[in-house]
């Protein structure tokens, strides 16, 4: 059926422009001809075409277009023809002998546009004469072309200032006059069609209209472009014309109308356009202000609502964002408006259940508005409805909308800074905090959660205040909400939170000497401390142990720098315990164990006694790692524990060696077994790298490092890397060799260290 | 002349948000033959971002990175330099010079970069130089104290290389040079 239809268009439009071409060839044959009877007769044979009911908006504004450009060849014609025989006055009573009306109104309009150009006669009353008698075509598609033409050739002629038609009896109120009740009519006609033609044939119709609306619209950018207008005429006449116009028309049709007629359309187009139009020009914004424009919009969306009770959700809420983008561009301050707006919305979509996809992709849009607008999340905080809307959006959506929430803080860098935003914030983004939904099995994409999870993460870099305790406060609400996120979310979102408070132990712990225990200050070190090693703890619900062992050796360093040695002991004992109970893994156990003793040898707030505990356990893990080469590196690692640069640093230089030797021994072993294993022995880069630490200890002073030893590794190293039975290794070779030079520039400084270097024979 | 930025130490998310803006609009894609990287990203975007800016962009393994594909150390030549890179957890003490000249012998290259410290460091000796670029980020480190946004970029000419370090101190960036010239070509 449909494709009949649109062929029998197809076959009309091509007939109709034939005969309009056809008609056209003859009347410019009597034009070249000086003919001006048969010119108008054929010209109005041609503009008959125009009068067909048969084509689609789409199709008859091709044929109008063909016109049209024959119309301009006429007019340039009469332009000259009236400086040659027949006056301009008579031609104007000629085109009037047209039969039939559309014809004759198009000539008409043509010839107009020259009379008013030879000025034989004020502009403004050949423009009221013909804005009047175009009203004998009531026809809506028709009339709404014929008065788009006769826009398009009055534009550049309407008395406007510093136009040359301007004068004492042309004003610019003339061309107000002219534009406004051009637009009047054409809305009148717009606003018609959807009266018009059976139900069943609704959508066709919404979508011709669709297709008009723009040539109604033109004249509000006509009236947008003529410069004689002030704000005082805007303001007293155009604007309350506009509104009234548009408004009271609607509103009275509204009661006329069939339910099933779509509605919502015209009244978001209509919003729309008046944002577009107050974006456009900030000085009429009070305006707005005194014809009440939003109490008439919202009234109007509240009865169309209510009279159509069946309205699907999506509509209502589509004109919902739309009053809302109106009223962000015309009263952004009114914070009461938009919580107004999405009020309402919230009463329209409760008790509706599951929300199809069309309304929830419109409340998102309602919702990001807001977002867009003011930049600032406080802003939407502070619109008590903002969270409502949000718990009806389902799981999906509720993680889109915090995701785009999320985007708009990091955006802006707006920084959140007091608990009661945060906790407001959490609890609107709580989709990406929490599973909402128990039975929830939509598996997400692990990448996609990854980046969800990691955008939380930044959320949590942007809460920040400077006073200690309401710093202090966010960073429980945050732990309080981010606990409710279950295993697969902690490892994402503990870390950042955990380096926030250790940033709050840095702020406080200066202040921390001024302060003593009596006072209420809560945000110490110690009760930061406290709360992240219970942070910490729930970590192990997941379990990711190697990340556990990281922060609690983080905050055992910071424990140290405030000097709080049990709190810092306490870290370290939570640290070995997870190594010792939960770290199997080879490589885990070396990257833990590394982290260990660097922060280990850091350490200058525990007494001998804890540092012994902890040094021999470190120096025991070391040992017992899977791989002898990294037991032989841990262990040598572990020599620096005992040797510590600071002022008061234990510098035990018996246990220094022990350390070292006890690598030796491992290395031999290494040796041993590669023999074995492999028939052949292995690198020396272990040796190599030993007798560096010596070198090293040497170099720092620690006595019971002699040159003898130094040499005996040296020619350990040299005696093993000429033997048969070795493997060449170009990294070794070449790892001694740089440390012969090194020993050679030591010795080349001179001084103290050049004499204490001299001993060694390379 | 060969253009090469180390950088390292971002950690996002964890301890930063993202790279600076200063920072970012500093850095242009196509400029940088080299990017060497000391580690602690953490994330592949952030590997990402900086694939975009150079395709030859070298990562060794920090404590925190994602991915545990990159290696522990890694040596390249550009021009008539060596340069070493890994990430400095493994080296004890943290941040000890003459610790870090130990793996400059072991890896016989003549600039080494390492990070962990989270502060910039540039350090000519006769042989070499032992550089770290700091955090890029600028972020929270136990070992030091108001750490602020740094990265370093290198321009490596024959034996010469010209260290420009780029630090964003109160919101402005700042940027010193340090000159070490090479006494004889590598074998």
């Amino acid at each position: 059926m449909i494709s009949d239809g649109v062929e029998d268009e197809e076959k009309w439009l091509t007939a109709g422009i034939a005969g309009l071409q056809q008609n056209a060839f003859y009347m410019h044959r009597a034009l070249d001809s000086n003919n001006i009877k048969d010119a108008l007769k054929y010209s109005a044979q041609m503009l008959s075409e125009l009068r067909t009911s048969r084509l689609s908006p789409h199709k008859y504004y091709e044929l109008y277009m063909r016109a049209f450009d024959e119309l301009r060849k006429l007019e340039i014609f009469f332009k000259e023809e009236s400086n040659r025989s027949c006056s301009i006055i008579e031609l104007y009573e000629l085109v009037q002998h047209a039969g039939n009306i559309l014809p004759r109104l198009y000539l008409l309009c043509t010839v107009g546009s020259v009379y008013i150009r030879s000025k034989e006669a004020p502009a403004k009353d050949i423009l009221k004469d013909l804005v009047e008698m175009c009203r004998g075509i009531q026809h809506p598609l028709r009339g709404l072309f014929l008065r788009s033409y006769l826009s398009q050739v009055s534009r550049d002629k309407l008395p406007d200032i510093g136009s040359e038609y301007e004068g004492d009896e042309n004003t610019v109120m003339d061309a107000v006059e002219f534009v406004l009740q051009n637009f009047t009519e054409m809305n009148k006609l717009w606003v018609r069609m959807q009266h018009q033609g059976p139900a069943r044939e609704k959508e066709k119709r919404e979508k011709e209209r669709n297709e008009l609306r723009d040539l109604v619209g033109k004249n509000l950018h006509v009236l947008s472009q003529i410069e004689g207008i002030d704000l005082e005429l805007y303001r007293d006449v155009v604007l309350p014309r506009v509104l009234e116009q548009t408004l009271e028309t609607l509103l009275g049709a509204c009661p006329q109308l069939q339910p099933s007629v779509d509605i919502k359309t015209v009244l978001s187009g209509l919003m729309e356009r008046l944002s577009n139009y107050a974006a456009s020009s900030t000085e009429v914004l009070p305006e707005f202000v005194q014809v009440e424009a939003f109490a008439k919009l919202n009234n109007a969306i509240g009865q169309v609502i209510e009279a159509q009770a069946d309205m699907p959700v999506f509509g209502a809420v589509a004109l919902y964002s739309s009053l809302l983008t109106f009223t962000l561009h015309v009263h952004p301050d009114r914070l009461d408006y938009v919580d107004q707006i999405l009020g309402a919305c919230v009463s329209k979509i409760a008790g509706k259940g599951k929300l199809e996809a069309k309304a929830t992709k419109q409340i998102v849009a309602l919702l990001s508005a807001p977002l867009e607008k003011y930049n600032d999340i406080d802003t939407a905080l502070k619109l008590s409805n903002y969270p409502l809307v949000m718990e009806y959006l389902d799981d999906r959506t509720n993680k889109v909308m915090s995701n785009v929430i999320i985007q708009s803080i990091m955006k802006n860098k707006t920084h959140i800074s007091t608990a009661d935003k945060v906790g407001a914030l959490f609890e609107l983004i709580k989709g990406l905090i929490k599973d909402l939904d128990a039975n929830n099995d939509d598996e997400m994409d692990e990448d996609d959660f990854k980046e969800e999870q990691n955008s939380v993460a930044r959320l949590i870099q942007m809460l920040y205040n400077n006073d200690p305790e309401e710093m202090l406060k966010i960073i429980c609400t945050v732990r309080k909400h981010i606990l409710t996120g279950g295993p697969k979310r902690l490892p994402f979102t503990v870390p950042p939170l955990i380096y926030n408070a250790l940033k709050l132990v840095r702020r406080v712990q200066s202040q921390d000497d001024n302060v003593t225990e009596e006072e209420t200050a809560s945000a110490t070190p110690k009760k930061i401390f406290q709360i992240l090693n219970q942070t910490i703890e729930t970590l192990s619900t997941v379990p990711v142990p190697d990340l556990a062992l990281r922060l609690y050796l983080e905050c055992a360093e910071a424990a140290n720098d405030c000097d709080l040695e049990p709190v810092a002991y306490e870290f370290f004992t939570q640290a070995y315990i997870l190594y010792e109970e939960e770290i199997s893994d080879s490589k885990a156990q070396v990257t833990a164990l590394y982290l260990i003793i660097g922060t280990l040898q850091r350490m200058h707030t525990f007494g001998v006694e804890n540092r012994d505990t902890l040094t021999h356990k470190a120096t025991g893990y070391s040992a017992k790692l899977l791989k002898k080469p990294d037991q032989c590196r841990a262990v040598y690692a572990c020599s620096h524990l005992f040797w510590v640069e600071d002022q008061d640093g234990v510098k035990d230089g018996e246990r220094v060696l022990l350390c070292l030797k006890r690598a030796l021994r491992i290395a031999n072993a290494a040796q041993q077994m590669a023999n074995v294993a492999k028939g052949s022995s292995g690198s020396v880069m272990l040796f190599i790298e030993i007798l560096n630490k010596y070198l090293y200890f040497f170099e720092k002073g620690n006595t019971q490092i002699t040159v003898a030893s130094i040499q005996g590794l040296i020619e350990l190293v040299t005696t093993e890397m000429q033997s048969d039975t070795s493997t060449s290794d170009p990294a070794a070779d070449a790892f001694l060799a740089s440390t012969i030079r090194y020993i050679q520039s030591q010795k080349d400084k001179g001084g103290a260290t050049g004499e204490k270097f001299e001993a060694i024979k390379v | 002349m060969v253009l090469v930025m180390a950088i390292g130490d971002l950690h996002i998310p964890h301890r930063a948000m993202e790279l600076p803006a200063k920072f970012k609009s500093m850095l242009v894609p196509g400029k940088i033959q080299h990017i060497i990287c000391t580690g602690n990203l953490c994330i592949k975007e952030v590997h990402d971002y900086l694939k975009s800016l150079c395709p030859n962009l070298h990562v060794t393994r920090g404590v925190y990175d994602e991915d545990a594909r990159y290696p522990e150390t890694e040596t390249l030549t550009i021009e008539q330099f060596k340069l070493g890179l890994c990430h400095g957890h493994k080296v004890v003490p943290w941040g000890d010079l003459d610790s870090l000249a130990m793996v400059q012998r072991q890896l016989d290259v003549d600039i080494l970069v390492s990070g962990h410290t989270h502060r910039f460091m540039a350090y000519k000796h006769e042989t070499g130089m032992v550089i770290n670029p700091g955090s890029a980020t600028g972020s929270y480190c136990g070992m030091t104290y108001d750490v602020n946004p740094s990265i370093v970029l290198m321009d490596i000419d024959g034996l010469r290389v010209v260290v420009y370090v780029y630090e964003l101190i109160d919101g402005e960036v700042k940027v010193e040079k340090i000159d070490f010239k090479k006494t004889s070509a590598t074998t």
